[in-house]
């Protein structure tokens, strides 16, 4: 009863928005329009995956199939030629999991303890170790090769699993370290003082503080690593031997092979297929991999 | 502290063996292996490294090579077009998704999804869709627009703006998340202030929460960089360093040496001279970085 | 006791030599269909003989060889690659990596029976022979689309000059007189064809064989420099980039004809065209039929373990035999190594490059003369001649003089 006085006074709750205000509508129009230009090669890879071959060859690109056909995923899959097998993609599938989930662990943790080591642990030439790390991201792979297939040659690992796991935990130590060092570093120092006041070493620190606090960052890396290292083809057969050739081979052969017919349906399929991996850890992680890289997301 | 130890190897103990990895890296991958292509560059070496020292024949040569030096420019075009656009739009929409918009998680994943796409069948949609026989060039035309051109990469002169394109679809999704978490992690206090102090937003944005977003612009900045500096996969797929040589760029130019022309030396001379520059670059800014107090980031 | 033992003793015995099938890595880069089909017969034939084909196959040639070479800088070579004829695997001989299958070429008289002998000259260093030569794969093809001809009121013409004299009747009825995909090989390729096809041999021997440079910037080449510079007017409107687009382009009669070598065969079969009623391919332009003998070879990374090596000659060996040269030749699209065998089961174009393999019409491909470097360096000159119209042919045949007196 004593509601109904209120009713004609102060209406209670937040101004209802308008759904069409003008901010809604740059906001959202933006959005839209920017999206077609991310969208439209999604379009046309997945018309062009359900048509058959003679109507690719007239050459619509943006037009949906006429006649939708299955033919060219189960190819992709299982059938396409990459050489004498012709199991299509799901003969690397394995191969590529093998590779990707200890090179993901491994370069991860490295790279993890890297950038803690550097954030808080200061000691002389730190530093220039970093400085020479991040020079080590930007020179082009191919130019590396031959020096690291001669290093794991000598080291008697040329060829095996362990070492295409180290050549990935190289060349993802640079930005994973300074994606780990500028995380850490952004962490109250509080409480990493706390816990050094309180008798705790290098490692009790890391695992019992810095950890727990960090699984959004975590997750950014198993997303920059997953996706570059599943995605990585020319380590993986360079270093490894063909029983062992990630999906890639497989998908590179399939797409690129220069003197015979190409099946674009067949192409583009593959390629979507291969990237469904990279694409449904992004869509599982999506909300994780955004707080991730906040700089100040803990509050003290 | 004991007094027996005042040697400063072994003040952090636990923190250097740690950091060994890196160190090991640091040293014998990076410094080894820059070593060892820099000597290399000074020799004839074809298909195998051999040590027949030429002097600089091999830089000669390659300054004398017309396609080197339209892949260096290509690179600054599309370097410097790369960079500003990349935080440009990845800024933009960043900022345009942080406003609790709607459909959020399906905007996101839209622009981010091209990252995980692998550049050999990216760079042949993107080919097909610049393609002026039945590319967008032919559908506005078909929807009467009939004077329409839109012919990047078969024109000399402009086709680098067509792998512009393609890259930027392919990696601006990468930088408008990380942008997007730097958001999110300033405080909304921050804004609160802001706005009972009328600011108005942009200028918000640009001086008050752009410099509180630094550490993560640096990490991208490199990112991108690195990104830049290594595209070869794109300019192979979608245009094959084509018309003629005009979207050449160094990483390209150092793959085709090494294994196409079987000529390691050439390959080693060009891979130098991108080394050099980037340690012309990255030298000062260590020294920046590193030259000032703790916790500088 | 005794029987029983000697009996467990006879059997073990025979498990173990059963056991004896060796694996053996194959290294190639023939990934697609048709080439698939090829290379298994190579691999039945390999696992015939009891032995185990290991496949390795990398797509592309300038990764399978970056690949190749990694294995055996590595220490891990495999025990067989594929390169193509000619210069390509110079080094890795002279670094003395590679096997001299000398003593299987004299077992089964290659150089008697290998027709041309440059296939196997290509791989001979210093009298000892590093290869075995398994196909031949010629450039010197212009495939011609009836229905481009007829619609725009043409005869389909009969070789280069013709074709070049129908193009303003094509370009009226809105038709591309020629189909090229801009990438450079296929661009100094078309070069190659019209040296090959438009001059005597004597003059493409001397510049790409003693590098004269006299005649490379002679009045001879000069004609070549303008058929190109007519070709690259042709083509001006071609905006594809891979070759099988370019002739997808003739199948479907929107352009009037394209130079490619003999796998676009492939294309045109795949599409159910006709030879001789949808498309014509003249050898050699129609104007002078001579082939050049490209193609692949194998060769074999000097092994340590003796059951391998014995498997690698088994391979070398069946690779030049009569059967399994038909049978992965009718399958790749490509002519034999043996001048002695029976291809009649080939189509209509593929029996014209036999009769001039007969004929001996060959010339050797370039890439048996010039190294890799000179040859990228010519692609290179040709992608920017083909898509820059300011440089003129002279420019064009000053730069290839350049080139050719910095060939070794």
């Amino acid at each position: 009863m004593s509601n109904i006085g209120n009713i004609t006074n102060n209406p209670r709750g937040p101004k209802p928005k308008r759904v069409l205000s003008r901010r809604n509508i740059f906001l959202y129009g933006t959005l839209l329009v920017i999206g077609l230009y991310y969208a439209v090669p999604l379009y046309v890879m997945v018309m062009t995956s359900l048509k058959g071959m003679p109507e690719i060859r007239m050459g619509n690109i943006f037009s949906p199939p006429m006649e939708i056909t299955f033919e060219p995923w189960v190819k992709a899959w299982a059938e396409a030629c990459t050489g004498l097998k012709c199991q299509g993609l799901s003969s690397g599938f394995w191969n590529s999991v093998i590779i990707t989930v200890p090179s993901v662990i491994i370069s991860i943790a490295i790279a993890s303890v890297n950038g803690y080591a550097l954030a808080n642990w200061r000691f002389r030439g730190a530093n220039i170790f970093f400085t020479i790390l991040i020079f080590g991201a930007f020179i082009p792979y191919q130019v590396m090769i031959y020096p690291i297939v001669i290093m794991l040659r000598e080291m008697g690992i040329y060829g095996t699993l362990t070492g295409l796991v180290i050549v990935h935990t190289i060349f993802g130590m640079p930005i994973l370290t300074l994606l780990f060092r500028n995380y850490f570093s952004s962490l109250p120092e509080e409480l990493f003082k706390a816990a050094r006041v309180d008798g705790a070493g290098f490692w009790s620190i890391l695992f019992r503080v810095m950890l727990p606090m960090s699984m959004p960052i975590f997750t950014v890396a198993a997303i920059l690593q997953i996706t570059g290292i599943w995605n990585d083809f020319l380590f993986g057969v360079v270093f490894t031997g063909p029983e062992a050739y990630p999906m890639t081979a497989q998908l590179n052969s399939i797409v690129n092979s220069t003197t015979g017919v190409r099946e674009y349906n067949v192409n583009m399929a593959a390629t979507i297929l291969t990237a469904l991996v990279p694409l449904s850890i992004y869509f599982i992680s999506g909300k994780l991999f955004v707080r991730g890289i906040a700089a100040g997301a803990v509050k003290g | 502290m004991a007094s027996g130890r005042p040697n400063f190897l072994f003040r952090n103990k636990t923190a250097k063996i740690a950091a060994i990895p890196m160190i090991l890296t640091a040293l014998f991958v990076f410094v080894g292996g820059t070593a060892w292509t820099v000597t290399y560059s000074f020799t004839k070496s074809g298909l195998l490294p051999k040590l027949k020292w030429v002097g600089f024949a091999q830089y000669d040569r390659l300054w004398n090579t017309k396609k080197w030096l339209v892949a260096i420019e290509n690179l600054a075009i599309y370097g410097i077009c790369m960079l500003i656009l990349m935080f440009l739009i990845g800024f933009i929409l960043a900022a345009l998704i942080d406003q609790k918009v709607r459909f959020e998680n399906t905007f996101r994943t839209v622009i981010l999804y091209p990252y995980a796409m692998s550049f050999v069948v990216t760079g042949l949609v993107w080919q097909w869709i610049l393609n002026p026989e039945f590319g967008l060039e032919r559908i506005v035309r078909d929807l009467g627009w009939e004077s329409f051109e839109f012919n990047p990469l078969y024109n000399s002169e402009i086709a680098i703006f067509g792998v512009l394109i393609a890259g930027l679809w392919q990696g601006s999704g990468l930088v408008m998340v990380l942008m997007l978490a730097g958001l999110r992690g300033i405080d909304q206090e921050i804004w609160k202030a802001a706005r009972i102090d009328g600011i108005p937003t942009w200028k918000t944005y640009i001086l008050i929460i752009i410099p509180m977003m630094r550490p993560v612009f640096i990490t991208t900045l490199v990112i991108v960089t690195a990104g830049i500096v290594k595209v070869y996969d794109l300019i192979v797929a979608q245009t094959s360093g084509g018309p003629g040589i005009s979207t050449e760029v160094p990483a390209k130019y150092v793959y085709d040496a090494m294994f196409t022309a079987q000529n390691l030396g050439q390959g080693f001379a060009a891979s130098t001279m991108m080394l050099l520059t980037v340690v012309i670059v990255v030298i000062p800014w260590a020294i920046l970085e590193f030259g000032g107090t703790k916790k500088s980031v | 006791m005794k029987v029983i033992r000697s009996l467990i003793a006879a059997t073990t015995a025979l498990t173990v030599s059963a056991a004896n099938a060796t694996d053996l890595e194959v290294m190639h880069w023939w990934t697609s269909g048709g080439e698939a089909a090829a290379v298994n017969e190579f691999a039945k034939a390999f696992n015939a003989t009891g032995n185990n084909w290991v496949d390795a196959a990398i797509v592309g040639g300038e990764q399978a060889r970056s690949v190749m070479v990694s294995r055996i800088l590595g220490g891990d070579p495999m025990g067989a690659f594929q390169f193509n004829h000619g210069r390509q695997a110079e080094e890795l001989i002279e670094a003395g990596v590679l096997r001299d299958i000398t003593d299987i070429a004299e077992a089964e008289g290659w150089t008697s029976m290998v027709n041309p002998p440059s296939l196997l000259a290509a791989c001979t260093v210093d009298g000892r022979v590093y290869c075995a030569p398994v196909n031949i794969h010629s450039w010197q093809w212009l495939w011609l689309s009836h229905k481009a001809y007829s619609d725009a009121g043409v005869d389909v013409p009969a070789n280069w000059d013709e074709f070049v004299a129908a193009a303003p009747a094509l370009e009226k009825a809105g038709i591309l007189p020629m189909a090229m995909g801009q990438q450079g090989w296929q661009q100094s390729g078309a070069f190659n064809v019209f040296m090959a096809s438009l001059l005597p041999s004597e003059v493409f021997m001397s510049v790409y064989g003693d590098k004269d440079t006299a005649v490379a910037g002679g009045a001879d080449v000069a004609k070549v420099f303008k058929a190109a510079s007519d070709a690259r007017e042709m083509a001006a409107n071609s905006t594809v980039q891979n070759w099988n687009d370019a002739t997808n382009l003739v199948i479907t009669g929107k352009a009037g004809g394209q130079i490619m070598g003999d796998w676009a065969q492939g294309e045109f079969s795949v599409a159910g065209s006709v030879a001789g009623k949808d498309y014509s391919c003249l050898p050699g332009l129609g104007s002078n039929p001579r082939l050049s003998t490209g193609g692949d070879a194998f060769y074999f990374p000097v092994l340590k373990d003796a059951a391998q090596i014995k498997a690698q000659t088994e391979l070398a060996t069946l690779m030049l035999k009569p059967d399994t040269q038909v049978a992965f030749n009718l399958k790749k699209g490509s002519l034999p190594v043996r001048g002695d065998i029976d291809l009649s089961a080939a189509n209509d174009c593929m029996q014209k490059g036999l009769g001039l393999l007969a004929d001996g019409a060959l010339l050797p491909d370039t890439n048996m003369l010039v190294t890799p470097d000179t040859n990228s360096q010519i692609n290179d000159l040709f992608g920017q001649f083909f898509t820059d119209p300011s440089m003129s042919a002279a420019d064009a045949q000053k730069q290839f003089v350049d080139i050719i007196a910095n060939a070794d």
